[in-house]
């Protein structure tokens, strides 16, 4: 197996507030990202998911801690622990955008309105591989060549709202690959798009994962979009992250309750005859704050039993490289009931 | 079956600009669309965005007024009632009848007004009911979508997305309709609030005899509830179909690419790289000469460059479509073996 590229080692971040009580957002994550390989980031929203992507990138708001954790990444230099790092530091800032880029849900609201595409991707050429504004303009020609913009030169010149959603997105991937980053986090890349732009965006995607040994962490709500794109994935709960492992073996047979009933409420593409009804999780998810001590999905899981709301289960392996955080794999159930 | 509501070559045509002495530019955002939706089913309306579902809708209860053609709406049978006609205060009885469910249940709601008024709003309007009645009426529908009495004095930011779309759900159900147009119901909820939604949606239909116009992007929710789908292109309806012969055949090489785009929830059934997948949806204002569709057309032949095809049943079904090849080319569909539920 290769070398992982930036392992999270049991990280949560905090939000505090003057008036209340401190939130925990995101409690004890692992993940592992290695070169060449997709791991999809699954959950609802405000599952924390974004959370932690932007803390790799140390993008989080102010009121934002890392109170315990590592996340380590293996940079030019030697491994660095980002979460250690100063948000507005040299080292930091050598990293953001340079070294792990990013891809956010809306381009139209995260490209400036009044550069155009090819001034906002010279500017990161600039800053961090220092090129001439002709050479750097040169490169980003190319780069919107390869993300497949036609008529890459003059549209170089072109404002963000002269273009199409998809191409928009686009040249936003072609600023996050400004400097062949080492890892690329997608937030929601496809999220606004029709679904044949999000089909043509994935395939970009991959292809430049290919030609490049990226490794990309991708965020989405839309379990099709994972099963497309993702070598691993990590489903995330109120914080948690429930259950992780590889793509197949976690579709095939997902050990979490959540992991489950996610996978129910998605309409399948069946006859008439063979469909059956949707089977929705029960109420709504709660509010960090009401978070239960034990297994955050206590109040909706149709199997909680006694030691769910009290005791936090851990992480349980089920076979190699596939890990669940559920009491039902370490209790009997009858058991624990009595 | 009854015809509740048909649509005759309806047309749109916004116009862009121009001034006092200059003409504005011509958008045709609709072209001749004809439909019936018969009382009792649920036709999806599925296209990219941009290809003038939402349009139509808004047409339909005259929320736009439409260039060319007529709406017409059968209360009962025998009785037709051309809603293209009718001025402002005539049409407001028929609106008791069709309601319109938004996308987005953010924007949607006044955050100003409780959600016993925004719910009572309707009722009030009509000036059907009022006191004790209306009161009751609220609160019962309010119960059928699933919000407890006790929030009735909310106001809408203390709900979260899904009970928010549920209150506009009970805004278009407290009037009784007998036709609910869903502009994209689901699109803007979670994975497990759409399924509860759709769900309801159901339910309700089932408990007062409802007929839907569904507006959706999503073709997985489509197949979960449409017995009709009718594809749109450009402003233009290039297939429709009962839900399981388009998705089984699909006679369109539209419907065929919007089938073949579509995720599936199963790795194992990864598409991968070989989709044929191109270009974007044509800007408007330079729509095509001869199908529309031909510049993505992956079978497109001189034919289709220079001639429209018209909307013509295929092969002496239900199912029809706009395509000079219609009946010979073999597309894919989408259904395969059934995938397994897990307990």
């Amino acid at each position: 197996m290769n070398q992982p590229l930036l392992s999270i080692k049991d990280m949560s971040i905090t939000f505090s507030s003057p008036d209340e009580a401190d939130i925990e957002a995101v409690r004890q994550v692992d993940l592992v990202l290695t070169p060449g390989k997709t791991l999809a980031l699954v959950g609802e929203s405000g599952c924390g998911k974004s959370v932690t992507a932007r803390a790799v990138l140390r993008l989080l708001d102010k009121n934002a801690r890392i109170p315990k954790g590592e996340i380590l990444y293996d940079a030019e230099g030697g491994r660095v622990d980002i979460a250690r790092l100063h948000p507005d530091s040299t080292a930091m800032r050598a990293i953001r955008g340079n070294q792990i880029s990013m891809i956010f849900q809306e381009p139209m609201s995260s490209l400036s309105p009044v550069h155009t595409i090819g001034d906002q991707i010279d500017e990161i050429i600039i800053l961090h591989q220092r090129l001439s504004p002709k050479k750097a303009r040169e490169r980003t020609i190319s780069l919107l060549d390869q993300v497949g913009i036609p008529g890459a030169r003059d549209r170089s010149n072109a404002y963000p709202f002269e273009l199409s959603g998809g191409l928009r997105q686009r040249a936003m991937i072609a600023m996050a690959l400004a400097c062949t980053p080492k890892l690329l986090i997608a937030d929601e890349p496809t999220t606004a798009l029709d679904v044949t732009t999000q089909a043509q965006i994935l395939d970009l995607l991959r292809q430049l994962q290919a030609d490049f040994g990226m490794a990309m962490l991708f965020i989405t709500h839309d379990l099709g979009v994972v099963a497309e794109i993702a070598d691993d994935i990590a489903v995330m709960y109120l914080g948690d992250v429930v259950e992780q492992g590889d793509v197949f073996e976690v579709f095939r047979a997902p050990k979490h309750p959540y992991t489950q009933a996610l996978m129910n409420s998605v309409p399948r593409l069946q006859r008439k005859a063979e469909r059956t009804r949707l089977t929705p999780i029960k109420g709504t998810v709660p509010s960090p704050k009401d978070r239960p001590v034990g297994c955050a999905f206590t109040s909706r899981c149709p199997h909680a039993f006694a030691p769910c709301p009290g005791q936090r289960p851990e992480r349980t392996p089920v076979s190699p490289g596939h890990v669940a955080r559920c009491h039902l794999l370490t209790h009997v159930r009858e058991e624990a009931l009595a | 079956m009854t015809t509740l509501l048909s649509v005759e070559h309806l047309s749109k045509v916004f116009t862009l600009g121009g001034g006092l002495f200059k003409p504005g530019r011509e958008l045709v955002a609709l072209n001749d669309i004809s439909l019936t939706v018969e009382a009792g089913e649920t036709l999806a309306i599925v296209g990219e965005s941009g290809c003038g579902k939402t349009t139509l809708g808004r047409c339909i209860i005259k929320a736009q007024p439409v260039s060319e053609g007529k709406v017409f709406y059968h209360p009962k049978d025998g009785q037709k009632v051309e809603l293209t006609e009718l001025d402002k205060r005539a049409i407001k009885p028929w609106r008791r009848d069709i309601r319109m469910i938004f996308q987005d249940p953010m924007s949607s709601l006044n955050p100003n007004m409780r959600v016993f008024d925004l719910v009572a709003e309707p009722l009030r309007v009509h000036r059907i009911c009022k006191g004790r009645e209306l009161e009751d009426r609220v609160i019962s529908t309010l119960g059928k979508v699933g919000i407890p009495a006790d929030a009735i004095g909310r106001y809408p930011h203390a709900f979260s997305g899904g009970q928010r779309q549920r209150i506009g759900i009970a805004r278009a159900l407290v009037l009784d309709p007998k036709l609910v147009i869903a502009d994209e119901a689901v699109s803007a909820l979670d994975v497990s609030i759409q399924a509860q939604v759709l769900n309801l949606l159901d339910d309700l239909k089932r408990e007062f005899g409802l007929t839907y116009i569904f507006i959706s992007h999503d073709l997985g929710v489509v197949n979960y509830i449409a017995d009709r789908v009718m594809v749109m292109y450009l402003g233009h309806v290039v297939e429709t179909a009962p839900t399981e012969q388009l998705f089984e055949r699909p006679r369109h090489p539209y419907s065929e690419m919007l089938l073949e785009a579509l995720p599936i929830a199963d790795p194992t059934r990864r598409k991968g790289q070989n989709k044929e997948l191109r270009g974007e949806i044509p800007y408007l204002g330079n729509r095509p000469i001869g199908c529309p569709f031909h510049t993505r057309c992956r079978y497109a032949q001189d034919k289709c460059r220079a001639e429209k095809p018209a909307l013509r049943p295929i092969n002496g079904t239900a199912q029809m479509a706009a395509c000079h090849f219609a009946e010979t080319l073999e597309l894919k569909g989408a259904y395969e073996a059934p995938q397994k539920v897990f307990a």
